[in-house]
């Protein structure tokens, strides 16, 4: 539906790039890239229709600081003071002086144009590498005005992935649990919000403990804990539609819930006895699956990026530990054998790693360990923080933080942070309330 | 190594006895937490209320565990005689989990500690009909601190009247 929305066409394909810039990601990037983002220009008649329609005085400006605010929180590039610009930005969209941005130390520039067209936002842009003096891509759009800040997040992914190499994670969502009140009675509601904190939505009137909501693989459907009339279940929620539905009929506790690559299933646990186990349901034939059958806590499970292996947590050895098993629960092997418990495994989207929360010594941890349990890495340590949960390109984690209250229990908050797998560029996500549970959504567009 | 230690623990229970002696209203509260934890078990009655006369609603647990103490299992046996004694009410078993633990496996975790109570109450008589386990977690502590003390009245299972 949102995918529809927006076309986008390629005016130029860059032809031979290899001499151009290129912003290597897989280390700590303590030097990040100087870049001009020029604001994009607009002609007089149509900033005045924008204005109309979206209460914003210069739109191409509007856009360029979204541009600007993901390149700076992505940690890999520093955007330059527009105060330095000597081109104005419907020259240098045409042809920049690349002696003068490269007087101010950019590195690459980004120019573009913005039109009002048949009551439509087209938005072209252009990525120029200043050294080389040359056009490294070139991209327009055409969208509902409203999409306005999609696109400043769409031309931040193709300039990331441009020089980087890789996918970004700017046109993307995040669903999260939206806290306020007292720590002994704290009011939750589901709440969702693009990437960067704006267009924050309540989808639950907080009149039920509500926990953990996960996006499916296309982002549109949520599965979550809700515990409505007193009974806490896995919930399915559809966000276009607004419909929910209960997941199963347990005679029980469901909860941990998350959804299977493909979609087409929902991994959950199911507490009985005191006992909880993992299981599964297809959401097209209601078939549910048990996968494990052990005395112990089994939970929050999570699925391989391709399906065929499940990590959970799990204390079977006595104490909270991640293991490794196939989908059909066969072949189950602890995977984590440090020190301390180990909880909430989430398997990267690329396959790779498995991100944990560790406590040890009464601290947390936020680290990564590759999936056979070797090569742990610890990227953040503090008082409280779990449930860390992957960018769609596998390069940031996001989790929450919650803080240690004073002698007399007050100062209790809960806020998003998000980290690079470098373990740099720690960051706090500003949200209007305090929230915690948060969940990436995949990349909107393309 | 260990010797070592030993020797390193002795001279920090040395200097605190020091401190202690020093200072008086530091003493007081040192020995009320004392007298309110046996191993990291809460033993106090701040947060207990009662179903009936010497009927307590709640028993606490240790760290990670769900095993019932020797004072839980005395409450779960006064409880266990009221249910008897009133046959028409219902409980809600509310299981509970402190604040150091990961939301998912504290909701196991009040799950597997109200179902300790449950079974109990049961081995002395009481039907399961009349018996619903709710497990919060880490949601609802009654104890906003985060100290040692705090978090043993938040590791708990409370008997609630359903009806």
């Amino acid at each position: 539906m949102i995918k529809k929305i927006i076309t986008l066409f390629l005016i130029i394909i860059p032809i031979n790039s290899y001499a151009l810039i290129e912003v290597d990601i897989t280390r700590g990037n303590l030097d990040p890239l100087p870049v001009a983002v020029s604001p994009l220009s607009i002609d007089e008649k149509s900033r005045k229709s924008f204005e109309k329609v979206l209460k914003k005085k210069n739109i191409g400006e509007e856009i360029s600081i979204i541009v600007e605010n993901n390149l700076t929180t992505s940690g890999l590039f520093n955007p330059l003071s527009k105060e330095a610009f000597l081109q104005a930005p419907d020259i240098a969209n045409l042809k920049p002086r690349f002696e003068d941005w490269n007087l101010i130390k950019a590195q690459a520039l980004i120019t573009g144009k913005v039109n009002y067209i048949d009551d439509k936002l087209r938005v072209e842009f252009r990525l120029w590498d200043v050294l080389a003096a040359k056009e490294m891509m070139a991209l327009a759009f055409t969208t509902v005005p409203s999409n306005w800040r999609r696109v400043g997040h769409i031309i931040s992914d193709k300039v990331y992935e441009r020089l980087t190499g890789e996918k970004g994670y700017f046109d993307t969502r995040i669903i999260y649990v939206a806290e306020d009140g007292p720590k002994t009675q704290r009011i939750k509601k589901l709440a969702i919000m693009d990437q960067d904190g704006f267009n924050n939505k309540f989808l639950t009137l907080g009149n039920e403990l509500v926990l953990t909501p996960r996006f499916n693989p296309t982002s549109q459907m949520v599965t979550y804990l809700s515990y409505f009339k007193n009974l806490p279940r896995v919930y399915l929620l559809d966000i276009e539609t607004g419909t929910q539905e209960v997941v199963g009929d347990f005679p029980g506790m469901t909860f941990a819930p998350r959804f299977s690559p493909d979609g087409k299933k929902i991994i959950m646990s199911f507490a009985k006895d005191g006992k909880s186990d993992i299981y599964t349901m297809d959401l097209e034939n209601r078939i549910v699956e048990r996968i494990t059958n052990h005395p112990s806590i089994d939970t929050s499970p999570s699925y391989s990026p391709d399906g065929k292996y499940i990590t959970f947590n799990s204390d079977r050895s006595g104490y909270q530990q991640i293991y490794l098993m196939k989908s059909d629960g066969t072949d189950v092997k602890r995977i984590s054998f440090g020190n301390g418990l180990y909880g909430t495994p989430v398997w990267s989207p690329r396959g790779d790693l498995i991100a944990f929360t560790k406590l040890h010594k009464g601290k947390f941890y936020i680290g990564v360990m590759r999936t056979d349990g070797k090569g742990e890495r610890l990227l953040t340590e503090n008082y409280y923080q779990e449930a860390p949960s992957w960018s769609p390109n596998g390069r940031v984690l996001i989790f929450y933080r919650e803080t240690k209250t004073n002698a007399k229990g007050e100062g209790f908050t809960a806020k998003l942070w998000s980290i690079d797998l470098t373990g740099y560029n720690e960051r706090q996500i500003k949200t209007p309330t305090d929230a915690s549970d948060p969940s990436w959504s995949s990349l909107l567009s393309n | 190594m260990i010797l070592s230690k030993i020797f390193k623990n002795t001279l920090i229970i040395l200097i605190a006895c020091l401190v202690l002696s020093a200072c008086a209203t530091k003493k007081e509260i040192a020995s009320d937490i004392k007298g309110s934890m046996q191993g990291d078990v809460y033993t106090g009655t701040d947060t207990v209320e009662y179903l009936a006369e010497g009927v307590p609603d709640r028993v606490f647990f240790a760290t990670n565990e769900s095993i019932l103490t020797t004072a839980s299992r005395e409450t779960l046996r006064a409880q266990a005689a009221w249910m008897r004694k009133n046959s028409s009410i219902n409980v809600v078993l509310e299981g509970h989990a402190d604040e150091r633990g990961t939301r998912e496996y504290n909701l196991a975790l009040g799950e597997r500690r109200a179902n300790a109570a449950k079974d109990y109450l049961m081995t002395y008589g009481i039907s399961s009909d009349r018996i619903t386990v709710l497990s919060y977690g880490k949601e609802r502590p009654v104890d906003s601190g985060s100290n040692p003390l705090s978090w043993s009245k938040n590791r708990r299972s409370v008997t609630v009247k359903a009806n």
